[in-house]
Order: C-alpha cells, then structure tokens, then sequence
C-alpha cells in the first residue's frame, strides 16, 4: 500500500461527525459536494488550505457521534491521506476502512505532531514520520483481516473478491 | 474465563462455543437497518457488489425518518431511492409517511427486535434494542449493504464495563438522567469499543421507555452497545408487541469486566449535559445561575415515548410555556402519537403553548423543524449537544430529561418540575 505523505492539520480531542460534516448538508452524498463542507464548523479554512496528500492529526475519539459515513467520504474525498489519532470513535473506524480511507492510531504521534508539520506514513510497516521535526513513531498494525479490507480498497471489493 | 451477556449472544451468532474480549469474528443478522439519509449510500454500494439482491427480504427494515416528511428536492430524492429499493427487492419492513415513527422507536413497537438478537443499523442509535436483551450496534453505510447482502457483519468481540444499578429513582429522574450521569462520570469515550452492561435489582425500578433511553446514549459514552438483563417487564413488552421467539441469554458469573460501577439511583439527581459534550454534565442542584432559553424539543429516538409524553403533559398541565418560548413536541412513532391524543396529552401541550409535530428526527441533528439561531440556547430531550447540532455553530444545546425540558418552557430558563410552585 503506497505511504501517505502531505502537511498536518491538527485537531483536538472528540472531533464529532457533526463538525466533520454537518447534518445540513446530508441531504446529499456526493463525495465531492461532501468534501465542500467537510470541517466547516470546526475550521471554516479547512477545505480552502487542504491539498491532495494532506493529513489530519487529532488526538482523542474522533468521528464520535453519528454513523453517517458521510464523514470519511466528506475527509477522502477532500484529498486527505490519512487520518492520525490517539483514538477513533468505533464507528468512524468502521467506516473509514470499509471505504478505504487509511487511519491510524498512534497516541504519541498524535500528541506530538504540529499543524503545518510535514508528513509521512508507511502503511506497511505502520512508521509515522514527522520530517520537520526529524522524529518517528510506531502506529498499531492492523489486525491480518483489517488489512485485507483495506488491500482490497474497501469492503464491497474484498466481498467481491470472496 | 466466563463470557458477558454480550459475548454470550456474538458467539451464538458466530457459531463458536466461546469468544473473548478482541477476537475477530463474522456473526449472522437478525436485523439490518437504514434510514433515508444513510440508505441511499448503502443502496449505491450494494450496487457495486456481486449479490443477488438481498439476503432475505423479511430481515431488513428501512424507515425514512431523518428528513421526512420531505424537508427539501434533494431529501426527497433520497426518500426516492429508499423507496424504489423496497419496491425493487419487496422489503416486507419499509415504513412510509404514515407508518413511519422514529426507527428505533419504531422497530420495538412493531416487533421487530427480541432478545437474543443481532442487529445492525446504519445509525448510531441502533444500540437502542440493547434495552430489550438484544446486541444491536450502529454501523455506516457499506456495512449496511454488506450486511442487506450477505446477512453476515464482522465484529471484534468487546470487553465490557459492568453497571451495577441499584435502589430507587425519585419521581422527577429518569432514565435520561440514568445515562447523562453514567457518561458524566465517565465521560464522552468512556466506553469506547466496550459493551455497556446493565446489572442490578435496581433494574426492575426502570420502565421500558428508561430502559430504551438509557440504552440508546450508550454510543454517547463511545460504546459498542448497551444491553439489559431480560426481565419479566421485557418479556411482557416482546409478547405484547411481537409474535417473534425471543432468546434469553445471561452473563456467566465469572464473566470478566473491565471496570465495573454500583449506582444508586435513589441519589441521582436531575441531570443536565451543558454544551457542547453530554459528558459536561450537572444536577440541577449545581446549576446556581439563571440560563435563559429561547426554545424547547421534547422528542427523539431518545425521548419521545409515551413515558416522556406523560411526564411533560404532567408538568405542563395547567400551566403556560414562557412568552417567547418555542417548545416543540415530536411524538416519535405514530402509535404513540394516537396513544398521546387518545390519552388527552396532546390537547395539554397544544393548551401551554406548545406545538406538537409528526414524528421526525428532524430538529435533534439540525436538519429541520427547529434550527436553532446564531446565540440561541435550546433545552432538548435528544441525545448529542455538539458544536452547531441543531443549528447555528453559535447556538447551544443543553441536553435534559422530559421532565426538566418541560419545566424549563414553563420558566424559560433551565428548572425542575420541583422549582415550580
């Protein structure tokens, strides 16, 4: 699986769906339209700054709330890479590996790492490199089956692949 | 090592003897459920799968009621979809305007979920069910198709914390103060991947309608789902309401826990969560200051049942919502809405000043039915007061059991029933 690399965004503790992508615009579930409003609440500049590549960092369950898978699609489909966290709520992890949008918890990384930090991660061996502070971490592998799912893209294609 | 109730009913599922705590499994489905805002994106991914269609037809329950009655173009497309899908694949559990009620309201009251149960839904509250002895779980949407297609979901066993809940509630506590005290004490990710269990003699000093609330806030404290001891109340509520077979399961004795807490319930206290985490919690006792509101939501998935309604009626009685107020009564499911009229309910909200809607999710996410204004404050019965939830990224919402929300129109700021004259 090809590493992720880009610049941080960082975030706090309970980044809820909410803020990823607010209810007034769940009447639609086009990525792009989505990815218009992903973080709106929470950082108006968020969609405006964010380029291909980029990775968001933030510490404590985020994605808790609501099961709206509109989230992940909301933060893939703006461009963003990977997400970094000290914990994921459970569904938003769920869902983020069932769409492929790679995840990874690292308490340390996601306490440390900056906003505007550049950023690499090894998805195969789980290392978290932050390059402009010349630091790294060790994020928790994927359980085999996990990685299945996400090899496969998704969880409709490692279905199908069944 | 004994297994929780949880792990007990997984392991049936997966056809295993036994399970522990992170074990990877795939567990058959007694139920999959979706709503019109997480459907439409199930139903396009289940289009991508190489199915049949749907497992089976009669396991399935569709319920638009998030943005329905249609709010906009763009949700009545949606609506469309879940629609044309239900025709297309002869869902025997899609419920249209008219049938419809908030889903996990409804699916109890149909009959749809027992004990014993495996149930997914593609909505977080679908831990709700928990309060009938079933394992139910909030999932998104390509696990819903995933689920619509095969009848099967992968789950990591969870570890489990134990509430011990014992004694008497007073008259104005609830199940709603139960659950915000409970996700006071151990905050917004307390539980997180845990199963909630509910333990205790105090147990049986709990309505169904608590029980349900208590279960659905689960997922506020992170949780995986939140599950009751199958009494002789919840036996009596599947016979009068299903005609499905119900399967209790128990927890062993030696069943291993994570942590594990005793509350009385004779000492809660009306609770209030304050902006913006239900884990920013206060009894009415610790709230010294005068919180103006500018309006009222008495309804939900999490509170709009036939308990709440009573309770809000009782202390609306005879008594007017301050000048100024909005209150906002959403009975959640259709029966319950007849039930409030023929009981004489409705006529004592419509007399306070209050408005009473047909059910819908509606205002609890911010999606209509009360938008809440830039500086406003809101006193809901729903279940989350995040950052801009019901609207405005400025306003705020203090989440509040029927009773509190009921009292607070009257005054107009945050009260008790028992700060009225």
């Amino acid at each position: 699986m090809k590493a992720a690399k880009g610049f941080v965004f960082k975030y706090g503790d309970n980044v809820d769906t909410d803020v990823i992508i607010p209810a007034r615009y769940l009447n639609s579930s086009d990525p792009a339209e989505l990815a218009a409003h992903c973080m709106e609440d929470i950082d108006k500049e968020f969609i405006n700054k964010v380029h291909e590549g980029d990775i968001i960092v933030a510490t404590k369950n985020f994605g808790c709330g609501s099961s709206r898978e509109h989230a992940p699609i909301a933060i893939k489909a703006a461009g963003v890479s990977c997400v970094i966290a000290e914990t994921f709520a459970r569904i938003f992890y769920r869902n983020a590996i069932n769409i492929g949008l790679p995840i990874v918890e690292c308490p340390e990384a996601a306490r440390a790492i900056e906003a505007g930090d550049e950023v690499e991660v090894n998805f195969d061996t789980g290392v978290i490199t932050d390059l402009t502070k010349n630091t790294t971490y060790q994020g928790q592998a994927f359980p085999a089956f996990m990685q299945k799912i996400i090899a496969a893209e998704g969880l409709v294609n490692y279905i199908n692949q069944k | 090592m004994g297994m929780t109730m949880t792990q007990k009913i997984l392991a049936a599922h997966a056809g295993l003897d036994k399970v522990e705590a992170g074990q990877l499994i795939e567990a058959d489905l007694d139920l999959v459920l979706g709503n019109d805002i997480t459907s439409p994106v199930a139903i396009k991914e289940m289009e991508k799968m190489n199915t049949q269609g749907v497992f089976d037809k009669d396991k399935i329950a569709l319920v638009p009621d998030h943005f329905v009655p249609n709010k906009d173009i763009k949700s009545a497309e949606h609506c469309k979809c879940v629609r044309e899908f239900a025709r297309k694949n002869e869902i025997t559990n899609y419920f249209e305007v008219g049938q419809m009620g908030i889903e996990h309201a409804l699916l109890p009251e149909k009959g749809l979920t027992v004990a014993g149960d495996v149930i997914i839904g593609a909505d977080s509250h679908t831990c709700t069910y928990g309060a009938l002895g079933a394992f139910s779980t909030g999932v998104g949407s390509t696990d819903m198709a995933a689920g619509m297609a095969t009848g099967k979901a992968w789950f990591k066993v969870p570890a489990a914390i134990r509430f011990n809940l014992v004694g008497k509630p007073d008259k104005w506590v609830s199940g709603k103060d139960v659950i915000l005290h409970i996700i006071g004490m151990i905050g917004v990710d307390g539980a997180l991947y845990k199963s909630m269990e509910f333990t205790g003699s105090g147990i049986a000093n709990l309505t169904m309608d608590d029980r349900f609330t208590i279960a659905n806030m689960a997922i506020e404290a992170g949780g995986k789902n939140g599950i009751f001891p199958v009494d002789e109340l919840a036996i009596a509520y599947m016979k009068e309401h299903s005609t499905r077979e119900y399967k209790i399961y128990e927890a062993d004795e030696d069943a291993v826990y994570d942590e594990e807490y005793t509350i009385d319930l004779g000492t809660l206290r009306p609770t209030v969560a304050f902006p913006h985490l239900p884990e920013n919690t206060r009894t009415i006792d610790e709230i010294k200051e005068d919180i103006r509101i500018d309006q009222v939501v008495i309804g939900s998935c999490t509170n709009g049942r036939l308990d709440d309604l009573r309770i809000a009626a009782e202390v609306l009685a005879g008594r007017h919502v301050a000048e100024g107020m909005r209150c906002i009564v959403i009975p959640a499911t259709q029966a319950i809405y007849l039930q409030a009229m023929e009981e004489g309910l409705l006529k004592t909200f419509i007399e306070a000043g209050a408005i009473v809607s047909t059910p819908t999710c509606g205002p609890c996410l911010g999606g209509y039915m009360g938008i809440l204004a830039e500086g406003e404050r809101c006193v809901s019965t729903t279940n989350r007061n995040f950052v801009g939830r019901m609207g405005h990224v400025d306003s705020e919402i203090y989440l509040a059991s029927p009773a509190v929300a009921a009292a607070s129109a009257v005054t107009g700021k945050i009260s008790c029933p028992c700060q009225l004259d």
